[in-house]
């Protein structure tokens, strides 16, 4: 009886605290499988944000996609009809985004990305209630051709995977890289041995290595790479060498130039604190993508505590202004709702028996991307 | 196009090749001495790898590493043969795929509850790394060279068990009509919990040892599964010889096209247009290596029942 009542107790205890929450956010990311690192650390990120707001009134609800299209757009469906949920966030991976952003939006709900930006949503398809925060998909590969002219690299070989990202990264390296290309190669989405297209690039007479392979291919790429003894330039978006990577690849890494929009050693001091406290709640680094979920949850609560999500235009104005203490400095959008921010170009070091890594310099200013002109809203 | 990048390539064709035999081995026994289809093949060659990864990590010794892969994998297939498996022999082949399945499910969940979301570390070992000088100018890394001859070496052993020793003898038997056997003394449950920890064990090494050169994580099996079913279908269900060849074949087909693939079409296509769809067709050159081989051969390479 006594354990009845208790349960009872709970349940209501349970239900005044939904009913207290006036903003209700659900994060959709991946939290099982293969690409469960990048989905947890968006998701660490966001909740530090959170819990540092100490707001009560914002409830977050997190669903694991499995990194399925077809069970993000459930998750989506479940938590606009029957969660009623105002913000949507948490998706990683530009296919499941597209599946998922599209019909939310339209919904009138509002969808903030922490990590996709496929190009489809900057341009012609962008959407008053979607906002990117991190990039779009084709930045960091821009300015890894930046940084390519800049150290006077003439002749890149440049891979990446057969599939769409794959394919704006190439674009995206090409349209900034103004040297010849030793070769051009699409390698299979999941491969794990690069053999074959590190003796292509021994043979070609290449003076630098582009390529975009995220997660687990960047490490065997690297690991492989540094073990056959092609000694060329290797260069690459960040999406290789995380923080949650860089354990895995070891000294093979070490020295390599990549791109990203943020990194622990960005001299702010909203920067240093997240990098501090993220270490402390969690115990390990900060990664990019762990600064692009804390980012978000804080563009969030600014808006928040300056309009309410149910007034949606002066909500919608709200987080179009931005006005947040961003990890990566001043925070700006452009007219398509997607960053315009610097780009640096950082370095691979050694601290301790840890591997991080360290700003180089700027490789774009003030960057937007190639499709904010097609965008109306 | 130059001779040391064909023979370069071959090479790799051959080093992934052998690598795929050692998951093809143990596939192939298993389905052809018990009948069954095992999914979760993918999952004991993760477990090697992330035992591997872990006594490295703490041993550094790269030889401890592979024997505790060997020991964990053999371990793990002994547990799933015991607890699971053993239920499955009689059960149609759906059932044996939905139980297999969820093995994967079980076992990836359980390397993430242990080990964590993120990679893990394993490298290869300094007296392995870097690469050496072969006559005619070619550069290759030594660790490969290694896995070819531990691929080989383990194929030779593998063909002197089951045709030269008594277990061999037991094992073949047990394919060809199991009652018969049982019927003889032959304590079959016992020689079924023995074949499939020795293909969980191979599967375990080829984990370890393809670890050291990509990255160690969950979910890891799963691509190398495909291929390998790939392989016993194209050599033949149950036959060790033909995962062999199947494996040869798979590894260089899927190497070799990958790269030549491409330049061919760069003959008569612009550079783009030819990198994509060389790219596309090579990914499919696997899967219509085996519609060959299925029309000309309904069994496979060295298939003996329909």
């Amino acid at each position: 009886m006594k354990l009845k009542s208790l349960a009872l107790s709970v349940t209501l205890a349970a239900l005044a605290g939904t009913a207290s929450a006036d903003t209700k956010i659900g994060m959709i990311t991946t939290l099982s499988g293969g690409g469960a690192g990048l989905g947890i650390d968006v998701r660490d990120g966001f909740m530090l944000a959170v819990k540092q707001s100490g707001r009560d009134d914002i409830e977050v609800v997190i669903e694991d996609d499995q990194r399925k299209p077809d069970i993000a757009v459930q998750l989506a469906d479940k938590m606009i009809q029957s969660e009623k949920v105002d913000i949507m966030t948490g998706i990683i991976w530009s296919n499941l985004a597209m599946a998922v952003v599209p019909s939310a939006v339209s919904q009138g709900v509002f969808y903030l990305s922490p990590n996709a930006g496929p190009s489809a949503l900057a341009g012609e398809g962008c959407h008053r209630n979607y906002f990117n925060v991190a990039w779009q998909n084709d930045n960091l590969h821009e300015a890894a051709g930046a940084y390519a002219n800049g150290v006077g690299y003439g002749n890149s070989f440049i891979l990446a995977p057969n599939y769409p990202a794959g394919k704006d990264a190439l674009t995206g390296y090409k349209r900034f890289f103004e040297g010849e290309l030793a070769g051009e190669v699409y390698t299979q989405l999941g491969q794990t041995d690069y053999a074959a297209e590190i003796a292509q690039i021994r043979a070609s007479g290449a003076d630098s290595v582009f390529f975009f392979l995220p997660g687990g291919m960047g490490i065997s790429f690297l690991k492989q790479y540094a073990d056959s003894g092609v000694d060329l330039p290797v260069v690459g978006p960040a999406f290789s060498f995380d923080q949650g990577i860089l354990q895995a690849v070891g000294g093979a890494a070490l020295g390599v130039v990549n791109t990203s929009q943020w990194n622990k050693d960005i001299d702010n001091a909203t920067n240093a604190a997240f990098v501090e406290s993220f270490e402390a709640e969690y115990g390990r680094l900060p990664s990019l993508y762990a600064s692009q979920g804390f980012d978000t949850a804080n563009l969030i609560l600014s808006a928040l505590d300056r309009a309410g999500v149910d007034d949606a235009d002066a909500f919608r104005a709200a987080l179009r202004a931005a006005e947040f203490d961003s990890t990566r400095g001043d925070f700006a959008f452009g007219p398509n709702h997607h960053p315009v921010q610097t780009i640096y170009a950082r370095e691979v070091v050694q601290e301790g028996d840890v591997f991080t890594n360290r700003i180089l310099g700027v490789a774009l200013e003030n960057h937007s991307d190639a499709y904010a002109g097609d965008c109306e809203m | 196009m130059s001779a040391i990048l064909i023979i370069e390539q071959v090479l790799n064709g051959l080093q992934f090749g052998v690598m795929l035999f050692l998951m093809a081995a143990g596939l192939t026994l298993i389905f052809g001495v018990m009948g069954l289809i095992n999914l979760a093949h993918g999952s004991l060659y993760m477990v090697g790898a992330f035992a591997a990864a872990a006594v490295a990590g703490a041993t550094g010794s790269f030889v401890l590493a592979l024997i505790a892969a060997l020991a964990a994998a053999a371990c793990a297939g002994t547990i799933v043969e015991i607890v699971v498996i053993r239920r499955l022999y009689r059960a149609a082949h759906l059932d044996q795929v939905l139980a297999t399945f969820a093995l994967i499910l079980i076992f990836s969940e359980g390397t993430r509850w242990v080990f964590g979301s993120f990679p893990l570390f394993l490298d290869i070992p300094d007296y392995l790394s870097g690469p050496i000088a072969l006559p005619g100018g070619i550069e290759y890394p030594l660790y490969r060279l290694a896995l070819i001859g531990a691929g080989v070496l383990v194929a030779v052993e593998l063909w002197w068990l089951t045709s030269r020793t008594r277990i061999g003898i037991q094992i073949r038997a047990g394919e060809n009509d199991r009652e018969m056997i049982a019927a003889l003394g032959v304590d079959i449950s016992r020689l079924y919990t023995l074949v499939f920890a020795m293909g969980a064990a191979l599967a375990g090494l080829a984990g370890a040892l393809v670890g050291a050169i990509q990255s160690v994580q969950v979910g890891m099996g799963e691509p190398v599964l495909i291929l390998a079913f790939v392989v016993i279908v194209i050599g033949g269900i149950g036959s060790i010889k033909g995962a062999f060849i199947g494996s040869l074949l798979v590894g260089l087909t899927d190497t070799l096209g990958g790269v030549f693939l491409p330049e061919l079409f760069k003959v008569f296509m612009d550079v783009g247009a030819a990198t994509q769809t060389g790219s596309a067709l090579a990914s499919m050159a696997v899967y219509i290596l085996m519609s060959v081989v299925l029309i000309w051969r309904p069994t496979g390479l060295f298939g003996m029942r329909a």
